[in-house]
């Protein structure tokens, strides 16, 4: 009994205070929707309007065909697992799992069923007659998501529920979600801060800052080309630098400050000018070159040996600092002091506006209605 | 939530404000309006004019505020220690220096008063002990220093319920790095312990304040010449030299301004040590071994033997032979003979009857509020709290005289009813419960009752299957401190009473003013024995052993 939600043109102010402008999205049935933004984004909000718990100041928000703008919280049958868990304290763990089942007036013997079912799925009906104080936090909300999924919601919606756990448990209950979203398939709204999280458990991602949305696709197309600045910035780790683009008989290059020069594919039709530009370049997509001549004058200020991967901080002759993420091999740790050459991996970096609000390369994805 | 302006708890919350201005506003009013209008109708200021102008008068206020003062920074110095060694050190019978201390502060002040003339009056046994043992004269009971003696020893235990839970909220990494960075011992107790628990310290100190200067009974019984406001302003109201309404009336509007200023100075000082700290590792008990360790349950054990000595000594006096004022040696059980033929059973019923209407008037009243505070903040939510506040600026006989103004005349004719009796009793001891039922709202995140909303549970379901029952341990808590004062009431029952709704504590104070000892002791003994009980049930729901908020 999934369902597809649409929000159109929604607004939210806090009096005179606008958090949400103007934002509509798709989300579509059965899938796993990621909000993703820095604190304060107006993520939480949006979720906490879909959830019926703060007002609705504009706008339209429906599930499936049904408007639910005016519907009672009680009434629009969601599962809502929170960033605190939530749990009653003063219930009993199958009786957390069995509240909302009663509520929703199941017959007695589908409540004993459908609460078993799901505490079964989650693992956790082995504690089931326990007090909730007595549960880790992980436990804790394995309770609250059995609870939330067992009264069959048209949408799941999640506000960063492994937020409050640690490292390592983060890492195994975001499988944990993933798998049970997929087994029962059901509509999930789902908020973090966490941008590895989101890579790892979404279908697609909708990147916010502000209150609007800035891209919304799959975590693949969001990290390989990001739609603006803001979004190659807080999607994994980029390095800025202004640069030049110059068109020569059809074919566009890249030109750095220090006057290295690179061919670039894929720049859309439109932007194909002599233009200035802002280059997103990833760690991983600088590459060290001891045979060029050309190449990108560079001193390495400091490295830091990680294992898999050694960081280098190095600066550009043109001054600015980037990152560059080599993978370790067993003898060439370049010293700090070392005067390096750059070259870049055109394939894969992207080259935005001088503003940084738009990428001139082809290939963006974005499902954003108002994009 | 979803906020809609005229939902159900809008309505409510007007309910409220009627209520509060039926039974706090109103009767404010009427008690300012006497104090300046006379009773040909004219107005005037001569009532103040009275008081401030003759020393006769206005020297019970000098008196209130020594005597008080005294009194609050004594309860400051005796309890704080007390209140350390029993946070930081491990004391053998720990709980029994608990249970006592909370049965110290929960009896009836005059109660430990009269007990004290017991003991060292003039025929005191301690003072005819030490007269024929080794020829002492101890020095009188009477006047500054007996109340001093009695309300200290009976209002102590407050700051050590006060301090005692500031002192589990510190953190114990907080004191690590204090020693850490060389500051330890009585260093670290004034410079860090006592600074993170000022908060603390002054609400103790309001609170020791408020009940002392409102205290009629301890200066009744003990103050002799040293006559103190509450006394005077009992006696122009109901006194024997008979009444001057307008006169008692512009003495309660000084008594609720000087407490209010009082008050407000508080709010003043606490808001200059404004900080929160979170326990998450909460001070480790260290073993009291040594010397040390030996002084430590010396100080402890003697205070709480001493400040315990009058309730066991006025137990003791009830199974003692006696007639009218005197006792004879022997036992018998003619007090309580004698107190049933003096209406033991009626004054029983009374107790516990209008205790729990007003008990439950409180809950009902300090659970809505709480909600409307916590999770429905509006300008009048917290005009409401706000006004809850009231009473606890108050001084009993004050709440008294006011509702007798209010609703003792038609068309209400309340007075010597149950009504007015419970009335006083719901609005004088409010604030303890609506305090501890909002402090504890506040601890719960919102989010558990929007779960129980999001899994479709109505508003008025949530409310009461999830909000009310997570609230329970600070209502309790609360209500039972609620309940103990009310049981314990003297200073507004004995304006508000009748022969048919004199409660325990009334009888006692009654017949210890007719000079029947006995009577009263075995009056006061039912008492004692009911709040005890009070607080063992209390110590059997609540889960934790030391936790009592006030």
């Amino acid at each position: 009994m999934s369902n597809n939600i649409s929000i159109r043109h929604a607004v939210k102010k806090y009096g005179e205070n606008i958090v949400i402008p103007d934002l509509s999205v798709e989300i579509k049935e059965g899938e796993f929707f990621t909000l993703l933004g820095p604190s304060g984004c107006g993520k939480t909000t949006l979720l906490r309007m879909i959830a019926g718990f703060n007002s609705i100041e504009g706008g339209d928000f429906y599930f499936g065909d049904k408007r639910i703008n005016d519907l009672d919280p009680s009434k629009r049958n969601i599962g809502m697992v929170f960033q605190n868990y939530a749990i009653f304290p003063h219930y009993t763990v199958r009786k957390n799992v069995e509240f909302g089942l009663k509520n929703k007036k199941f017959p007695k013997e589908k409540i004993k069923e459908q609460s078993e079912k799901f505490m079964k799925l989650m693992q956790i009906d082995q504690f089931a007659d326990r007090m909730p104080e007595r549960l880790s936090g992980g436990q804790q909300q394995r309770v609250a998501l059995a609870r939330a999924l067992c009264i069959e919601p048209d949408v799941l919606l999640m506000d960063e529920p492994l937020s409050n756990l640690d490292a390592k448990l983060r890492v195994e209950m975001r499988t944990v979600i993933k798998n049970i979203q997929h087994s029962v398939n059901i509509t999930t709204v789902y908020v973090t801060h966490d941008q590895e999280e989101a890579m790892a458990v979404s279908d697609r991602i909708a990147v916010m800052n502000q209150g609007v949305i800035q891209q919304i696709a799959t975590p693949k197309a969001i990290y390989q080309r990001p739609a603006n600045i803001f979004v190659s910035t807080f999607i994994g780790r980029s390095n800025v630098i202004e640069g030049k683009l110059e068109v020569r008989d059809g074919t566009a290059w890249v030109v750095t400050k220090t006057g290295y020069r690179a061919p670039i594919k894929g720049v859309r039709p439109e932007f194909m000018k002599d233009m200035d530009v802002t280059l997103s370049i990833r760690p991983e997509e600088f590459l060290l070159d001891r045979d060029t001549t050309d190449g990108i004058p560079a001193i390495v200020d400091d490295c830091v040996f990680l294992g898999l991967n050694t960081h280098y901080f190095v600066h550009l002759a043109s001054g600015e600092e980037v990152v560059i993420i080599q993978e370790s091999s067993i003898d060439s740790i370049i010293e700090p002091g070392s005067e390096i050459k750059l070259t870049l991996n055109t394939e894969k970096l992207n080259v935005f506006t001088a503003d940084g609000s738009e990428n001139i390369l082809s290939g963006v994805r974005n499902d954003c209605p108002t994009a | 939530m979803v906020k809609k302006r005229f939902d159900g708890w809008f309505i409510i919350s007007i309910i409220m404000l009627l209520l509060f201005i039926a039974v706090l506003i109103y009767p404010m009013f009427g008690i300012i309006k006497q104090a300046v209008v006379m009773p040909d109708g004219s107005f005037s200021w001569s009532q103040f004019q009275k008081f401030f102008g003759q020393s006769f008068y206005s020297k019970t206020i000098v008196n209130s505020f020594k005597i008080t003062f005294f009194v609050t920074a004594l309860t400051l110095v005796i309890g704080i220690p007390f209140a350390y060694f029993y946070a930081f050190y491990r004391l053998k019978g720990a709980k029994i220096l608990f249970v006592v201390s909370i049965l110290c502060c929960m009896s009836a002040p005059f109660l430990g008063a009269y007990s004290w003339v017991m003991l060292l009056g003039r025929a005191g046994v301690i003072t005819k002990f030490f007269k024929a043992a080794f020829g002492i004269k101890l020095p009188s009971i009477y006047g500054f220093g007996g109340i001093a003696l009695s309300q200290t020893l009976k209002f102590f235990p407050l700051v050590f319920i006060y301090m005692n839970g500031a002192f589990k909220s510190i953190d114990n990494t907080l004191m690590e790095a204090s020693s850490n960075m060389g500051c330890v011992g009585v260093k670290r107790l004034f410079k860090i312990v006592l600074n993170l628990t000022m908060p603390t310290i002054l609400a103790a100190a309001l609170m020791v304040f408020m009940q002392a200067f409102a205290d009629f009974g301890t200066p009744t019984v003990l103050g002799e010449g040293f006559k103190t406001f509450p006394v005077l302003l009992y006696n122009e109201y109901l006194g024997e030299n008979g009444s001057d309404y307008n006169f008692a009336a512009a003495l309660a509007v000084i008594a609720v301004i000087v407490t209010a200023v009082v008050f407000f100075l508080q709010k003043w000082a606490t808001s200059r040590f404004k900080f929160s700290i979170n326990a998450l590792h909460p001070v480790e008990k260290k073993p009291a071994t040594g010397f040390g360790g030996f002084l430590m349950h010396l100080y402890c054990y003697l205070l709480c033997a001493v400040a315990f000595l009058p309730q066991i000594y006025i137990i003791y006096l009830s199974f003692r032979k006696c007639k009218g004022a005197v006792f004879s040696p022997g036992f018998s059980l003619g007090n309580y003979q004698q107190a049933i033929k003096k209406k033991l059973w009626m004054a029983s019923k009374n107790t516990v009857l209008m205790g729990v209407i007003a008990l439950l008037i409180i809950i009902v009243i300090a659970v809505i509020l709480a909600y409307l505070v916590v999770r429905r903040s509006s300008a009048l939510n917290h005009t409401l709290d706000t006004i809850s506040m009231l009473p606890y600026i108050m001084p009993g006989a004050v709440i008294g005289i006011a509702l007798l103004i209010a609703y003792g005349g038609k068309p209400f004719a309340l007075t010597g009813t149950a009504a007015i009796m419970i009335m006083s009793f719901a609005i004088r001891r409010m604030p303890y419960t609506i305090r501890s039922a909002t402090a504890t709202l506040m601890a719960i995140p919102i989010s558990i009752e929007e779960a129980a909303v999001s899994l479709g549970a109505s508003k008025v379901k949530t409310f009461i299957k999830v909000t009310v029952p997570m609230m329970s341990n600070g209502i309790i808590s609360g209500a039972i401190l609620s309940w103990v004062a009310i049981v314990t009431e003297l200073s507004s029952s004995v304006i508000l009473y009748s022969n048919k709704t004199a409660t325990l504590t009334m009888q006692a104070y009654i017949y210890i003013g007719r000079g029947e000892y006995g009577t009263a002791a075995a009056f006061a003994a039912i008492l004692t024995v009911i709040t005890a009980i009070s607080l063992f049930a209390y110590m059997a729901i609540s889960k934790s052993e030391d936790d009592i908020q006030l």
